[in-house]
C-alpha cells in the first residue's frame, strides 16, 4: 500500500516536472536572485562575484533620486488615469453595443475595437509617432476642431505623458470591452423585465443594475489593468524614451536603461523589488476581496 | 374604444423613438469603432504612398495610386538599394521562437494543470500554492537573474533565451487544470480498470476532452511570444538572431522619417497576426473569457 502510494507520488512528480523546472530556473530562483542583488553594489562590468553587500543603501538612495520618484509618479499617474478612464468607456460602449446593435454588427465592432491588443507594441507605437508628428493626422485632426497651435505632442513636457496615456487607453479599451460584453451576456434578463414594470429608464437601469451587476467583472478589469500598466515598457521605450526630461520615465523603463545601458544590477534590482512589492499589494488586495465573495 | 386608440398611438410614438434611439446609437458607435482603427487605416493607406505624398494635407485615407515599391525596397525585392533589412530571416527567426514557445507552454500546462486536477500526492497543496504566488512574478521582475543565468551557460544573444522560459506559464497551467477538473472523472476509472497506466490515459482520454481550452491558451500564447517586445531586446543582440518586434525597431531607427517605408515595414508585421486573429477568433475569444468571468 507505502510502496503503491509512493510510486503514485512519483507520477505525479514526473507530470509536474517541466514546469517545476520552469517556476524554480525562471520565477521564483530568479525572484530570490534580484533579491540577494538588490542588496548589493554590484555592476555588471565588474565581473560575475565582484560584488560588496550594501544591505538597505540602494533602497535609501532611491528616496533621494529624482528619476526614480519621477518613474514611480509617472507610473501611478498612468494607472490611476488610464484604468478608470478606459474602464468606464469600456462598459459604456459594451453596454450600448449591447442594448442597441444587432448581433452580427455587435460582434464585428468588438473585432474592430480589440485590434490594437493584439498589435505589436512597435507597430503601434511607431503607427501613434506618425500621427502626433507635427503634419501627422492627429495633429491636423486637433488643428480641424480649431485648435490652432497644438503642442508637439511627445516632444512637449506637459503633453508627452496625456499622450502616452491616451494610447495606452486605446491599446486597451477593446479587451475590456470585450469582456464587459462577455459578462453582459451571462446576466440575467429578469431583472431588466421587473425595471421596465416599474418604467425605470434606460440610465436608471444602466446606474442601478448593470453597474452593480458587473462589478464583478469590473474588479477583474481593475486588477489585470493595473498590473498590466504598472508595467508599462514598449510605448515608452519607442515612442519617448522617457523624455522630455523624466516626464515619461516609468519604472519598468527605468529598470531597463539602469540595468542594460548603465550596468547597475544592484541598482536595478532595488528598483525591481519596489515594482515587485507593488504588485504584492496589489494581489493581496485581490485575494482579500475574492476571499470575502466567496 | 378611444382610449384603446390612444395607447395604440402611444406605443407608435415609443416604437418609432426607439428605432430613432436604435439607428442613432449604432451610427454612433460604428464611427467610434472606425476611430478606433483609423490608425490602421492610416498605416496601410501610407505605405502604398510615396514619400511625398505621406504627410501630406489633407489626409487621403485612399492613396490615388497602389504602388507596391515601399514593400518591394522593405524585403529587399529588385531594388538597387544595398541596404538589406533582413525582414525574411526576422519573420522565420519569430515564427520559430512562437511555434517552439506556445508548444513547450501548453504541453507543460497540460502536464501540470493535470497532476492539479487529477492526481493526489504529497505535497500537493504547497506546490500548488507556490505555483500560484508566481502569479505575482512577471517576466520583467526576473529579467535581470534571466539574463545573468543565460550569460552564465552560454545562451544570451540565441533563440533559446527566449524559448526556455516558457516552459512554464502559470496563467495557462491554471486554465488548463480548470478544464480537467471540470471534465468527468468516470472515464479516467474505466481506463485505469482496463489496466492504463497514468501517462496513457492523460494523453489518450484526458487530453482529447480539454482540446478547446488548449486551443485557446495556445492562441493567447502564440499571441504573445509573436509579439514580445523587451526580451528579445535584452537577449538578442545579433541582427540574424532578431525577432519582428526588433527588427521593426532596428528598422526605425534607420528610416526615421521615410514613414511610407516603415509604414509597410508594419504592415508587414502586423498583418499576418490579423489574419491569424480572425481565423482563430473563436478559441482566442474564449480563451481570453475564461477566467474571467465568473458564471
Amino acid at each position: 500500500m507505502r510502496q503503491k502510494k509512493k510510486q503514485k507520488d512519483r507520477i505525479a512528480y514526473l507530470f509536474l516536472l517541466p514546469s517545476m523546472l520552469g517556476v524554480s530556473l525562471f520565477s521564483l530562483g530568479p525572484l530570490l536572485l534580484s533579491l540577494f542583488i538588490s542588496i548589493t553594489d554590484w555592476n555588471f562590468t565588474m565581473g560575475f562575484g565582484n560584488w560588496n553587500i550594501v544591505w538597505l543603501d540602494n533602497f535609501i538612495a532611491l528616496l533621494t533620486d529624482e528619476w526614480f520618484v519621477a518613474s514611480l509618479v509617472n507610473t501611478l499617474l498612468i494607472t490611476l488615469v488610464t484604468v478608470p478612464v478606459g474602464l468606464s468607456l469600456a462598459m459604456i460602449i459594451a453596454v450600448l453595443i449591447d442594448s442597441f446593435c444587432h448581433k452580427k454588427l455587435a460582434n464585428a465592432l468588438r473585432v474592430a475595437m480589440y485590434m490594437p491588443h493584439i498589435c505589436n507594441i512597435v507597430a503601434t507605437s511607431t503607427v501613434w509617432m506618425a500621427l502626433f508628428s507635427a503634419y501627422g493626422p492627429f495633429t491636423q485632426l486637433v488643428r480641424s476642431l480649431g485648435w490652432g497651435n497644438p503642442p508637439k505632442w511627445l516632444a512637449s513636457y506637459t503633453w508627452a505623458l496625456p499622450a502616452l496615456m491616451f494610447v495606452i487607453i486605446w491599446a486597451g479599451l477593446g479587451y475590456s470591452v470585450f469582456i464587459y460584453s462577455a459578462s453582459l451576456a451571462s446576466m440575467p434578463k429578469e431583472i431588466y423585465e421587473s425595471a421596465d414594470l416599474d418604467g425605470a429608464n434606460g440610465i436608471q437601469k444602466f446606474l442601478y443594475i448593470t453597474v452593480p451587476q458587473l462589478q464583478p467583472t469590473t474588479f477583474f478589469l481593475t486588477i489585470t489593468g493595473v498590473i498590466s500598466s504598472v508595467k508599462v515598457f514598449g510605448y515608452v521605450n519607442i515612442m519617448t524614451k522617457g523624455g522630455p526630461g523624466s516626464s515619461t520615465y516609468t519604472l519598468v523603463y527605468y529598470i531597463y536603461t539602469s540595468a542594460f545601458k548603465y550596468y547597475k544590477f544592484g541598482y536595478a534590482s532595488a528598483i525591481a523589488m519596489i515594482l515587485f512589492l507593488i504588485l504584492l499589494i496589489i494581489t493581496l488586495i485581490q485575494w482579500r476581496v475574492n476571499r470575502e465573495e466567496a | 374604444m378611444k382610449g384603446s386608440l390612444q395607447t395604440q398611438t402611444i406605443q407608435k410614438k415609443i416604437f418609432s423613438w426607439n428605432r430613432l434611439l436604435k439607428a442613432l446609437m449604432t451610427v454612433l458607435l460604428i464611427l467610434f469603432a472606425l476611430y478606433m482603427i483609423l490608425p490602421f487605416v492610416w498605416m496601410i493607406s501610407a505605405s502604398f504612398k510615396t514619400e511625398k505624398d505621406v504627410m501630406a494635407v489633407p489626409i487621403e485615407w485612399i492613396p490615388k495610386t497602389f504602388n507596391l515599391n515601399n514593400y518591394k525596397r522593405v524585403l529587399n525585392i529588385d531594388t538597387k538599394s544595398t541596404t538589406n533589412y533582413h525582414f525574411l530571416l526576422a519573420y522565420w527567426n519569430s515564427i520559430q521562437v512562437s511555434v517552439v514557445s506556445t508548444l513547450c507552454s501548453v504541453f507543460s500546462a497540460a502536464l501540470a494543470g493535470y497532476a492539479f486536477a487529477k492526481l493526489q500526492f504529497r505535497g500537493a497543496k504547497v506546490i500548488f500554492i507556490i505555483y500560484l504566488a508566481q502569479l505575482m512574478v512577471p517576466s520583467q521582475l526576473t529579467l535581470i537573474p534571466r539574463f545573468l543565468f543565460f550569460s552564465q551557460i552560454g545562451l544570451n544573444n540565441t533563440l533559446s533565451a527566449l524559448i526556455l522560459p516558457k516552459i512554464v506559464s502559470v496563467s495557462a497551467t491554471f486554465l488548463v487544470r480548470q478544464a480537467y477538473i471540470s471534465s468527468p472523472t468516470e472515464l479516467r476509472e474505466a481506463a485505469k480498470i482496463d489496466g492504463a497506466g497514468e501517462f496513457l490515459i492523460w494523453w489518450k482520454v484526458m487530453t482529447p476532452l480539454v482540446k478547446p481550452t488548449l486551443a485557446a491558451v495556445a492562441t493567447v500564447e502564440f499571441l504573445a511570444s509573436w509579439n514580445s517586445y523587451l526580451d528579445p531586446l535584452v537577449f538578442l543582440s545579433d541582427w540574424e538572431k532578431r525577432t519582428l518586434p526588433l527588427a521593426l525597431n532596428q528598422f526605425i531607427g534607420t528610416e526615421v522619417t521615410q514613414y511610407n517605408l516603415i509604414m509597410a515595414a508594419c504592415c508587414l508585421t502586423v498583418v499576418p497576426v490579423f489574419i491569424v486573429f480572425l481565423f482563430g477568433q473563436k478559441f482566442f475569444m474564449k480563451g481570453l473569457t475564461v477566467g474571467a468571468v465568473k458564471g
